[in-house]
């Protein structure tokens, strides 16, 4: 019996008088597992990640390596969880790129030589430690979201949450993120639309809509059974 | 990009660079007191502050005419001030004002480019100043650069979609889409801060921005604090007693 990474139990949330964004999500990470969130736009996926450290809370159970996710935890979740965010540009924030993926670490206590250190081996093993000086704002978006990746591998966490990795990526760069997050050991979960990527990555799958998670199995009869939610040529009907 | 002329700057490798930051924020503590308190011969202790600070800059390797042109945005604040000390019949004060807003912003304008913000940072923390200043200053300094690239980001939109570069034919027009366009701009910077603030605090942030420096305090540094310390203190002192 494998113990659970993550446990959700009927987690919802609405944003600020609006209607609900989660509406009774229960949810469970397995050690080394990669999970692909698949769902339509607006249906909760980026909702749903950001409670899983605590960037947001709702109501319902998260719990992380067997830590509720509360206040009291959340230094310790935020440890395990590495989540990289949509947008590499609002993740990338110091001046260099080795700043930037050294901040993690310095937060985390380490000194000085350590967080160079472990920031230098996190570039390496995305491959960008040529980039070390550079300005984030500088590098292609490819590149920067691989630094991204980076500053949370330097982190050292267990578990990695990467929210729509392959935007702005063209295909050489999305085949090239596949292998070098297959390689990661880290369990995942990935939210994607794209198909190949996730099935390249990720055995399993569940599907959001309207907050909440209407199915669930192995990713290939999951996008089987909603086909129709990733076609993007416009149905004959229409034209 | 402009935004990040002062962060390119900050990053040169001068000797006035290498300074320990607090061997320069003293210096400016007293450049700053000694020129608001300063009233008899302003002109020509400002002119004698204004070679000193054009030395510094050039010495660092900054480049002059765009450090004063930097300098020159506080103007049009000081310019309203100074108008009416000059309308209520006391043009002298109106001057000092000017010469002292422009000076002062020179001074801090010369330590910001030549001190990477996390070194400024730290030597304010080292210095004692409330950690919450520092923080507020820190996002602040952050946030500029989120407004001004999405402000970037906007412009090259509107200019993509065709919006006009000449002036558009009512000034009422231009009024309303700079307006609806700034209304757009605070809504998105707002967002964008919170998604920045968001991946900091995933990475472990508690309100302390990390910083790769490590303070030393050399010989070196002592000996820089004490002659620009004493520099605008002796300048006043010799201007006062010729003037
Ligand atoms: N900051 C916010 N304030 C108010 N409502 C929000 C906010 N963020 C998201 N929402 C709403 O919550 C719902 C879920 O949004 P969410 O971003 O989680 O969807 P998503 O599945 O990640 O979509 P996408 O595929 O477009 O990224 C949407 O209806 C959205 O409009
Ligand atoms: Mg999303």
């Amino acid at each position: 019996m494998k113990r659970p990474l993550i446990e959700v139990r009927d987690l919802r949330f609405r944003y600020g008088g609006g209607e609900a964004a989660l509406n009774g999500v229960s949810f469970r990470l397995d050690e080394g597992e990669s999970v692909a969130l698949f769902g339509p736009n607006g249906s909760g996926k980026t909702t749903f990640v950001l409670h899983l450290n605590g960037l947001l809370q709702g109501e319902g159970s998260v719990e992380v390596c067997g830590l509720p996710v509360e206040r009291r935890n959340l230094s310790a979740i935020r440890r395990k969880i590495g989540l990289v965010f949509q947008d590499s540009e609002s993740q990338l924030f110091m001046p260099t790129v080795l700043e930037d993926v050294a901040f993690g670490p310095i937060n985390r206590g380490l000194s000085r030589p350590e967080a160079l250190d472990r920031a230098m081996a996190a570039l390496r093993t995305v491959g960008m430690d040529a980039a070390a000086g550079r300005a984030p704002y500088h590098l292609s978006a490819g590149e920067q979201k691989k630094a991204a990746i980076a500053g949370i591998l330097a982190t050292g966490p267990e578990i990695l949450v990467l929210d729509e990795p392959t935007t702005f990526l063209d295909p050489p760069g999305q085949r090239a993120l596949a292998e070098l997050l297959a390689a990661l050991p880290q369990a995942k979960i990935v939210v994607t639309h794209n198909i190949p990527f996730a099935l390249a990555l990720c055995p399993r799958a569940v599907f959001f809509q309207e907050g909440v998670i209407v199915a669930e199995g192995p990713t290939a009869e999951v996008v089987a059974r909603f086909r129709w939610n990733f076609d993007s040529a416009p149905a004959k009907s229409l034209r | 990009m402009h935004h990040i002329v002062l962060e390119r700057w900050s990053r040169g490798a001068s000797a006035l660079h290498a300074r320990d930051p607090r061997a320069k924020i003293v210096p400016l503590l007293v450049f700053l007191t000694a020129l608001a308190t300063a009233r008899r011969a302003l002109p020509e202790f400002s002119a004698v502050l204004f070679l000193l600070l054009c030395a510094a800059l050039l010495g660092a390797r900054i480049p002059l005419l765009a450090a004063l042109a930097r300098a020159a945005l506080v103007l049009p604040f000081a310019a309203v001030f100074a108008a009416v000390c000059w309308l209520s019949g006391d043009p002298a004060r109106g001057v000092a004002v000017a010469l002292k807003s422009y000076l002062s912003a020179l001074a801090v304008l010369t330590l910001v480019a030549t001190t990477p913000l996390p070194a400024l940072l730290r030597g304010l923390e080292a210095m004692r100043v409330p950690l919450f200043l520092l923080t507020v200053a820190q996002f602040l300094y952050r946030y500029l650069f989120v407004i001004s690239e999405e402000a970037q980001h906007m412009s090259k939109a509107a200019a993509a979609r065709g919006a006009p570069v000449r002036p558009m034919a009512s000034s009422g027009a231009r009024f309303r889409a700079a307006a609806g366009a700034l209304a757009v701009l605070f809504a998105r910077s707002y967002g964008r801060a919170r998604d920045v603030h968001r991946a900091m605090l995933a990475r472990g942030f508690t309100g302390r921005l990390p910083t790769l420096y490590d303070l030393r305090f050399r010989p070196a540094d002592a000996a820089f604090a004490a002659l620009a310390s004493l520099a605008p203190l002796a300048a006043r002192l010799a201007v006062e007693r010729i003037g």
